[in-house]
């Protein structure tokens, strides 16, 4: 057992079953969740992935299983028990989700006005320290329509932080970013992981990013866990699913078509009365 | 048939559905109220976009009205040889029914929109779910200062519309006419009592909008996280605001002045 994998659990989901709109999102999913660990969750679009992070934080409850964070089962808490919780969690959405009508400072202030009263200097002190930790101090009287798509990512990492969250979680983080940008994410990720002490988990499908910063690799297809395992074991792994994600192979388990009749069959009955 | 009830069945259960829903929203917002009153800059930033940026149009449609009630009020009343009569005409119009009816008219079109295209745009950008995610209950921060705000502009609005409305119908009437403007002012002190249309004016004019800011910002909260949703979230709720303030005026007019 390497050390990396004998962190404590923070997180853990058990039998989980989750089904949208007669879909089966979630049908018998098992995962860790390993305090002061990247974990990666990977899989192709419509698997599930935000939707998981969206369990974690109690957003959804699961038709079946168990959603585990901090030693607390999720959907069986109370609404000021699930607030207490959600104050030592953090997430990054793919959109970054900045409220517009704030300033960036303003935006990384916000949750520290909300839940503590500390004095403006202080505040001010632990905004702009937060806003160096992502290399934006100097953006702080922008408003989140003067920045591009990374710099709104990072603003909302520095949001994420403010209250010094246990568990921060990202969706999507690289989604649509250019190889600079994405650059600097992978960097900040791994960097605030580790020093702060935080535990991450990262939702995403771009591999090369995710595999060169996760500790720990799950990857989802078809409503059901597919691979699990440190970023080189998956990358040497010979199963068709894996190879098919990893390698951006068209076709494979994740079919091409989505499912319909023969196309012969399908043209000749269009004329059909 | 058999499909047709089906459908209306369906229909039915679905808008009770709703309807349960949006009580429990204001049930739940009602119950902010103290929270709201901790921190009332939040309520004053509110106050400012729904009420004092709907100024403009308030004052414009009020003097306009009231010209027009006291053009139309002078020529009804000289057939009856009571022109003396038209500021009481006026007045009473005014604050009995144009002033609540027409301010909440315009508020659920200027601010109400406002509220329904922000609340849902907040809600497709997630910004809604990132804010319950830091633990902060967006039906407390967001909702109840705006749906507070609506309950208190529209009564003050309504107030500003009706002295408008009447200097209108003073300028046409006696500015330009030339009815003496003794009996106009001394008429209408005599007519309007204070209970009976002033009051019951307010009371109409806060149930408008509870009515408006509720509708509007439920319509925000349910729209669907999308462009064409929030469009159409945006178009109810000015619709259902609007309809719903025209049935509420007629059962409270039923109720006050039977």
């Amino acid at each position: 057992m390497t050390a990396v994998e004998q962190g404590d659990p923070l997180a853990a989901v058990r039998g989980l079953h989750f089904r949208r709109g007669g879909r089966s999102i979630f049908d018998g999913v098992d995962m860790t969740i390993r305090r002061g660990q990247v974990t990666a969750i990977m899989g192709p679009s419509g698997s599930g992935k935000t939707t998981l992070l969206r369990l974690l934080g109690g957003q959804l409850h699961p038709q079946g299983g168990t959603v585990e964070v901090m030693g607390q089962e999720v959907p069986a808490l109370g609404r000021r028990a699930l607030y207490q919780l959600r104050q030592q969690m953090g997430i990054l959405f793919q959109s970054g989700a900045l409220f517009t009508h704030l300033s960036v400072f303003e935006n990384v202030a916000f949750p520290v006005r909300e839940h503590t009263s500390l004095p403006e200097s202080l505040l001010e002190t632990l905004v702009l320290l937060k806003l160096e930790a992502v290399g934006l101090r100097g953006a702080r009287h922008l408003m989140p329509s003067e920045l591009s798509g990374g710099m709104a990512r990072r603003v909302a990492m520095a949001r994420a932080i403010a209250l010094d969250p246990v568990l921060l979680m990202y969706d999507e983080p690289f989604a649509g970013q250019d190889p600079i940008t994405m650059g600097v994410l992978v960097d900040l990720i791994r960097r605030l992981n580790d020093t702060l002490g935080l535990t991450s988990v990262v939702v995403s499908h771009d591999v090369s990013e995710t595999l060169a910063i996760a500790d720990y690799v799950y990857l989802l297809a078809d409503g059901a866990l597919v691979a699990e395992g440190s970023p080189a074991s998956l990358q040497a792994s010979a199963e068709p699913s894996v190879r098919q994600f990893l390698d951006a192979r068209p076709d494979g388990p994740v079919p091409f078509h989505y499912p319909a009749p023969d196309l012969a069959a399908d043209l000749a009955g269009r004329g059909a009365p | 048939m058999i499909g047709l009830l089906r459908m209306l069945g369906a229909r039915t259960l679905e808008g009770l559905r709703g309807l349960g829903e949006a009580v429990l929203l204001v049930a739940r917002i009602l119950r902010a109220a103290p929270a709201v009153a901790l921190r009332p800059r939040l309520l004053i930033e509110q106050l400012y976009a729904v009420g004092v940026q709907s100024m403009v149009i308030i004052l414009v449609s009020a003097l306009f009205i009231g010209m027009v009630l006291g053009l139309q009020g002078y020529y009804t009343l000289a057939d009856f040889g009571a022109t003396e009569a038209v500021g009481t005409m006026v007045a009473l119009s005014l604050v009995r029914e144009l002033g609540p009816v027409v301010t909440a008219l315009l508020f659920a079109g200027r601010a109400g929109s406002s509220l329904t295209a922000e609340v849902g745009l907040m809600k497709a950008t997630e910004q809604l779910s990132s804010m319950e995610m830091m633990a902060v209950d967006p039906e407390r921060r967001i909702l109840a200062p705006r749906f507070f705000a609506a309950l208190i502009a529209v009564p003050l609005l309504t107030a500003v519309f009706s002295v408008i409305g009447i200097l209108g119908g003073y300028l046409v009437t006696v500015g330009m006419i030339g009815v003496d403007s003794g009996p106009f002012w001394s008429n209408m002190q005599n007519a309007v009592t204070i209970r009976d249309d002033i009051l019951n004016g307010v009371i109409k004019s806060a149930a408008f909008g509870l009515l408006a800011g509720w509708i509007t910002l439920h319509k925000g909260y349910t729209a669907v996280p999308t462009s064409s949703g929030v469009s159409r979230a945006t178009t109810r709720g000015v619709v259902h605001a609007s309809l719903a303030v025209l049935g509420l005026d007629f059962l409270l007019t039923a109720l006050m002045f039977e």
